[in-house]
């Protein structure tokens, strides 16, 4: 599956990188989200607990 | 029919056990996901939301405003409430208290702290806890028995934390706890309330000028340089940081001890097994949701929701402590369990508001916990447990002391 963020939804709480962080990682400067893969098998339950707790709705997985 | 006489007027706060939400809380979940609650004697109307699957919903949706009409936040009885006309009137934000706000006001003051407080920069801080954690049990073991354990340990741990990340001189939190204390203890009065947050912001606005003139290396001297920053809005989000830094993670500290002696098993479990330590904080944080008065918005203009005809200016309140009990989301949701899967617990909320220090929290638990269970593993409470004194009256539910003994 492929994922998709929005740094403008982000709101920088960090469950994604909490939850599943060979994906996600937080910006240095503003903590917003950073993508560090965009593929991701679909059988990955943590990525799909990151999308799904993610608390502004920032993570797409398609 | 009056709806004074049928729907129930503010959230029953009195407890039959310590860590259970009300059993009247529990009935009103069990009756609907979503109902009507009185918010003020006048019979004003809103809402009560008590499911998980709806709390998500409300808290993720920007139509259920953080901006409240009204500074009577919590439905809940209290004296002097008839002097406010509770659905009346604009209530001015009060300068950088930007969970009071929508974006993007809420927008721009949040993200100057985003960066702060990420994952990586609170890994970072590991060992800085791991030595408060350290000093506070030397002092509590070479100390008397028994303890108050709140007194000795679960208020200054973040208390201390939070200052030396701010920058705020931990010897002079007689100029921040009382004040601190004041603004969320409920019944503390409207008088009260704004004087404390008048002494909090003169206290903060001070420091922060000395540290634009003499700049040190802590988060307020950063807040303090930012030109974008007025010197109001400084002080306001120093005093969200302070306030909502030390208190939350103390009641915690406490009840989740409180909780893991009273269900030693799992006490037991986690002196053999410090690897379940993140996942039993989660499991602590979903079990006891010290937030038992609700989080609440207000909405602005009518519409529909999940069938309800919802009006402008009414209150939505999202009952948390039920949420996080729900068994349509969680499995054995009253056993504490630390091995169990507590993900999706809405403690730290949901939506743009979830809480921005909670990989904070997060790292002061385990480290708390596991300092305690490892360096007092025979820790147990040094009266029985329904002498421990309570507290209902404030914005975070927790205990007043806890007397403990090794």
């Amino acid at each position: 599956m492929r994922i998709r963020v929005d740094r403008e939804r982000c709101v920088g709480a960090g469950m994604c990188v909490l939850t599943a962080a060979d994906y996600f990682e937080q910006d240095d400067e503003d903590g917003r989200v950073v993508l560090l893969a965009d593929e991701a098998e679909d059988c990955d339950t943590a990525i799909a607990d990151a999308a799904a707790l993610c608390p502004a709705g920032a993570i797409t997985l398609r | 029919m009056s709806a004074s006489e049928t729907v129930p007027y503010g959230i029953p706060l009195d407890r039959e056990t310590p860590f259970d939400p009300p059993a009247a809380v529990m009935a009103l979940h069990r009756g609907a996901e979503m109902r009507r609650l009185r918010y003020h004697p006048n019979g004003d109307l809103g809402w009560l939301v008590t499911s998980h699957r709806l709390a998500r919903k409300v808290l993720a949706d920007p139509r259920f405003s953080a901006r409240l009409g009204s500074p009577v936040q919590v439905p809940i009885p209290m004296p002097g409430i008839e002097a406010y006309a509770d659905f009346e009137g604009d209530f001015p934000a009060t300068p950088g208290m930007f969970i009071e706000m929508d974006p993007p006001d809420h927008t721009r003051l949040r993200r100057k702290l985003t960066g702060v407080f990420t994952v990586k920069r609170m890994k970072a801080l590991e060992p800085r806890i791991e030595r408060h954690v350290q000093d506070r049990l030397d002092a509590l073991a070479a100390g008397p028995r028994p303890a108050d354990l709140v007194a000795q340990f679960a208020v200054p741990v973040p208390s201390m934390m939070i200052c030396e990340l701010l920058g705020v001189p931990y010897e002079r939190r007689d100029r921040f706890e009382a004040d601190s204390r004041a603004l969320f203890t409920i019944d503390a009065g409207a008088g009260a309330k704004e004087a404390a947050m008048n002494a909090l912001f003169a206290f903060l606005g001070e420091l922060a000028a000395a540290k634009r003139a003499a700049p040190t290396d802590d988060l307020l001297s950063d807040l303090a340089a930012d030109p974008d920053l007025s010197e109001a809005e400084v002080a306001g989000m120093a005093a969200l940081l302070l306030i909502a830094g030390h208190e939350t993670t103390a009641k915690m500290l406490a009840l989740g001890t409180m909780a893991l002696l009273e269900n030693r098993d799992q006490w037991d479990l986690l002196r053999g097994r410090p690897d379940l330590m993140a996942g039993a904080v989660e499991e602590l944080l979903r079990y006891l949701t010290i937030i038992h008065t609700g989080l609440i918005r207000q909405v602005k203009t009518d519409f529909e929701f999940e069938g309800h005809q919802i009006k402008a200016r009414e209150y939505v309140t999202v009952s948390v402590q039920t949420a996080n009990r729900d068994e349509a989301h969680f499995i054995e949701p009253d056993r504490l369990d630390v091995t169990a899967d507590a993900k999706g617990h809405l403690t730290f909320g949901h939506g743009v508001h979830q809480c921005l220090g909670q990989q904070l929290a997060r790292m002061e638990m385990r480290i708390a916990f596991a300092g305690l269970i490892g360096r007092l593993p025979g820790l147990r409470l040094a009266v029985p447990a329904h002498e421990v004194p309570l507290v209902t009256g404030q914005s975070f539910y927790g205990v007043a002391e806890l007397p403990v003994t090794w």
